[in-house]
């Protein structure tokens, strides 16, 4: 079981990625490079907003390669834009339980309170993102992943926004989540910091390349050149 | 994908309306009847007046929108907004105004007459002319406005440090900007006046002040001579076009401008002559454009208490079309918030709706009797007309949604309906009320078409008030364009309202 690339070749205007890896389920995964390394691209292949030109992408062993975004097995926080800001919390998680109704089933309701004590916003159900404070925000967004219910998290920086403390807090809440629920999470970041924190493993993209993820620890001590002129000396 | 769909299905109906009653007219039109004098007089009317009307326009609009830029008084905001009122103001009504200030029993002829002046008569170019400064008056106002108001503070700062008197100023800062938004704005106006109906019909007239659609009117209302017609209708539709092209080249179409209740900071502003120019420029610009509007409002008091059953009933008329065609017209547009179905709402511009109107009625005429699908005729080319406009309003707004809720749409898999129903359309509220108010004011108030068909049992409320004016029943007349005008804006503030309250943020 796992979320593999395989021979991947992608193209966005004239950017090329080509990428063959494979992660394990339930692991947390780093992905780090500089702006422009090709991160972007790399989780809009995963994610299915851009069709390789070549080679295939599989989750446990199903070519899910032509599959739209919303029906792959994996749930995407994006940098912003994670909910609807017209929308009360309750309607934007009802749509994320029922993407072809939108309408509320009996049951929703109970599972749509539990996600948000899962992530510490009880009583938060009636507001709107206006009313919320940043970090209320990112929470309100990881439980409306969490209720899509998909094994594969994608997590596009999107608490990069946030002071280093929330940030911090944020990735701990991920981590305990994901542990407990058994899901296979990749962060894109450019700061190597959460790497460390964060997995246990890390994928290094440069220039259009990927690397297959490898143990953090033992990357960050020892870079690459190319990783290290990205790191800089210190 | 089912939007996709509705895409399809909306670009094939509006381009075959576009396109359908054209050919239809071509197709009549095979017995060439040639152009007599009358119809080259009428095509060199309409060049002239529209000229005339635009470069008239522009004129006055200058200085006026020099004073609105650099002047703060109280009431400029009003007087802003009340720029923007013509758009949606019923030919009728402005024309009954008019006529009470500039009419042969006006204001100024009663002044005049008691000292003596002989009387100034307003029938034929006149009031032609007059009728058009006052509709495109405050649109070339605005465009100008906008033009001084987009001016860096920068320039006028650096102007000041420098010393620069008017002269230099004029030269170096503001002549600049007229050069390129003044052409614009004439060009604009002069496609509008191009296709000119209500008001060469109740103004002009007369060999002398005929224009091609007023001319196209009469071919088929007093000699129901559809050849004639069809001729008329493609020598209008190939001047349109050309107009229309141009124009497009030179600028675009002016909507909802936004921010005009800024105030441009400069340092000349005590200078007692240009105050002193700035006041009366400000104070005749009101008294024309307000003075009309007041007359039908104090006229139209008195008749409006007795208006006949016939009255009302075109009034309810009037609105059922006008509730029609807004639906249409959304339902069209909403589909085609897309650059190129902007393009093919354009159509709705360069189109006269009397060519439409005659295609329609060739076409339906071996079906049914036309004259009584009048109401469903005028109701769907109103929508037709209004549709670029509509476009030009929601296009940004809709465009906007999708770049910013696209992505969020396909992680969630959300359906197109409920993307619709949850997303698209409530944070397009408030676009989609303003544009609702717009079309629904401009059909409620549409006086062209449907004078085309002219059948009493399905009169509008536009077309009764002309009727009642024909038969010199002034006062019914003017309760009707009292009535009239309650309801057209009354329309248009219950959309842009709906629109506004609780709309998404």
């Amino acid at each position: 079981m796992a979320l593999q690339l395989d021979h991947i070749k992608a193209r966005s205007g004239t950017f090329d990625l080509s990428a063959t890896l494979s992660v394990e389920v339930g692991q947390r995964v780093a992905i780090i490079g500089a702006s422009g390394s090709g991160k972007s691209t790399l989780l809009d292949v995963i994610a299915g907003f851009l069709t390789p030109v070549s080679g295939s992408v599989l989750w446990a062993g199903q070519n899910i390669t032509a599959k739209a975004p919303g029906a792959r097995p994996i749930g995407i926080l994006f940098q912003d834009t994670n909910l609807f800001p017209h929308l009360t919390i309750r309607q934007n998680l009802a749509l994320a339980l029922n993407p072809g109704s939108g309408r509320l089933r009996a049951g929703d309701t109970e599972q749509i309170n539990a996600s948000l004590a899962r992530v510490g916003l009880e009583g938060f159900a009636e507001r709107r993102l206006s009313e919320m404070s940043g970090g209320q925000q990112s929470r309100a967004s990881l439980a409306r992943v969490l209720l899509q219910g998909r094994p594969v998290l994608l997590l596009d920086e999107p608490f990069a926004a946030l002071g280093p403390a929330l940030k911090v807090e944020m990735l701990d809440l991920v981590t305990e989540v994901a542990d407990a629920e058994g899901l296979t999470v990749l962060l894109v970041s450019h700061d190597p910091q959460d790497a460390r924190r964060f997995a246990s493993q890390t994928i290094v993209v440069e220039a259009g390349q990927v690397s297959p993820p490898q143990d953090t620890m033992t990357l960050l001590d020892n870079p690459p050149p190319g990783l290290r002129a990205y790191l800089g000396s210190g | 994908m089912a939007s996709r769909a509705f895409s399809i299905v909306a670009a094939l109906t509006v381009a075959g309306l576009a396109i359908g009653p054209v050919t239809a007219v071509i197709l009549r039109a095979e017995a060439f009847s040639g152009f007599r004098p009358a119809d080259w007089q009428a095509l060199w009317f309409t060049l002239l007046q529209a000229t005339l009307s635009a470069g008239l326009s522009v004129m006055f609009a200058i200085p006026l929108a020099r004073a609105l830029a650099r002047r703060q008084f109280i009431g400029r905001g009003l007087l802003v907004a009340l720029l923007g009122a013509p758009f949606i103001l019923p030919v009728i009504v402005a024309v009954l105004g008019l006529l009470a200030v500039f009419g042969q029993s006006g204001l100024i002829n009663r002044v005049l007459a008691s000292f003596g002046v002989p009387e100034v008569q307003i029938y034929g170019l006149h009031g032609v002319l007059l009728a058009h400064v006052f509709f495109n008056l405050p649109l070339a106002t605005r465009l100008i406005l906008q033009g001084w108001l987009a001016i860096p503070t920068e320039q006028f700062r650096l102007a000041a440090t420098l010393g620069m008197g008017r002269g230099a100023m004029w030269r170096a800062i503001e002549l600049p900007m007229l050069r390129r938004i003044v052409p614009g704005a004439f060009a604009v106006i002069f496609v509008i006046c191009l296709s000119s109906f209500a008001v060469a019909l109740t103004l002009g007239g007369g060999p002398r002040a005929t224009t091609l659609e007023l001319a196209i009117y009469q071919s088929m209302r007093f000699d129901f001579d559809l050849a004639r017609a069809a001729v008329l209708g493609l020598v209008q539709l190939a001047l349109a076009l050309t107009a229309g092209l141009i124009a497009l080249q030179v600028t675009s179409l002016p909507v909802a401008a936004k921010g005009l209740d800024r105030q441009v900071p400069r340092w000349d502003r005590t200078d007692r002559r240009a105050i002193c120019t700035d006041i009366v420029w400000i104070g005749l610009a009101a008294l024309f454009l307000l003075m009309p509007l007041l007359m039908v409002t104090l006229n139209g008091l008195a008749g409006i208490t007795n208006l006949g059953a016939s009255v009302w009933q075109a009034a309810g008329h009037s609105v059922l079309v006008a509730l029609g065609s807004t639906a249409l017209c959304l339902l069209w547009a909403l589909p085609l918030t897309t650059r190129w179905g902007e393009w093919l709402g354009l159509a709705g511009i360069a189109l006269s709706p009397l060519v439409l109107g005659i295609g329609l009625f060739l076409i339906v005429r071996p079906f049914a009797n036309p004259f009584e699908l009048a109401l469903y005729v005028t109701a769907t080319v109103n929508a037709f007309v209004s549709l670029p406009f509509v476009l030009r309003i929601l296009r940004p707004e809709a465009e906007a949604i999708r770049a910013d809720y696209a992505r969020l749409r396909d992680a969630l898999g959300l359906s197109g309906w409920v993307w619709l129903r949850w997303v698209f359309l409530p944070r397009l509220k408030r676009p989609l009320g303003f544009a609702a108010g717009l079309t629904a004011a401009l059909s409620m108030g549409d006086l062209g078409v449907i004078a085309l068909f002219a059948d009493p049992d399905r009169a509008t409320l536009p077309l009764k008030v002309y009727q009642l004016m024909g038969a010199y029943r002034m006062d019914q007349a003017a309760g009707g364009a009292l009535l009239l005008l309650i309801l057209s804006l009354g329309l248009f503030w219950m959309f842009d309202r709906g629109g506004r309250v609780g709309s998404a943020t």
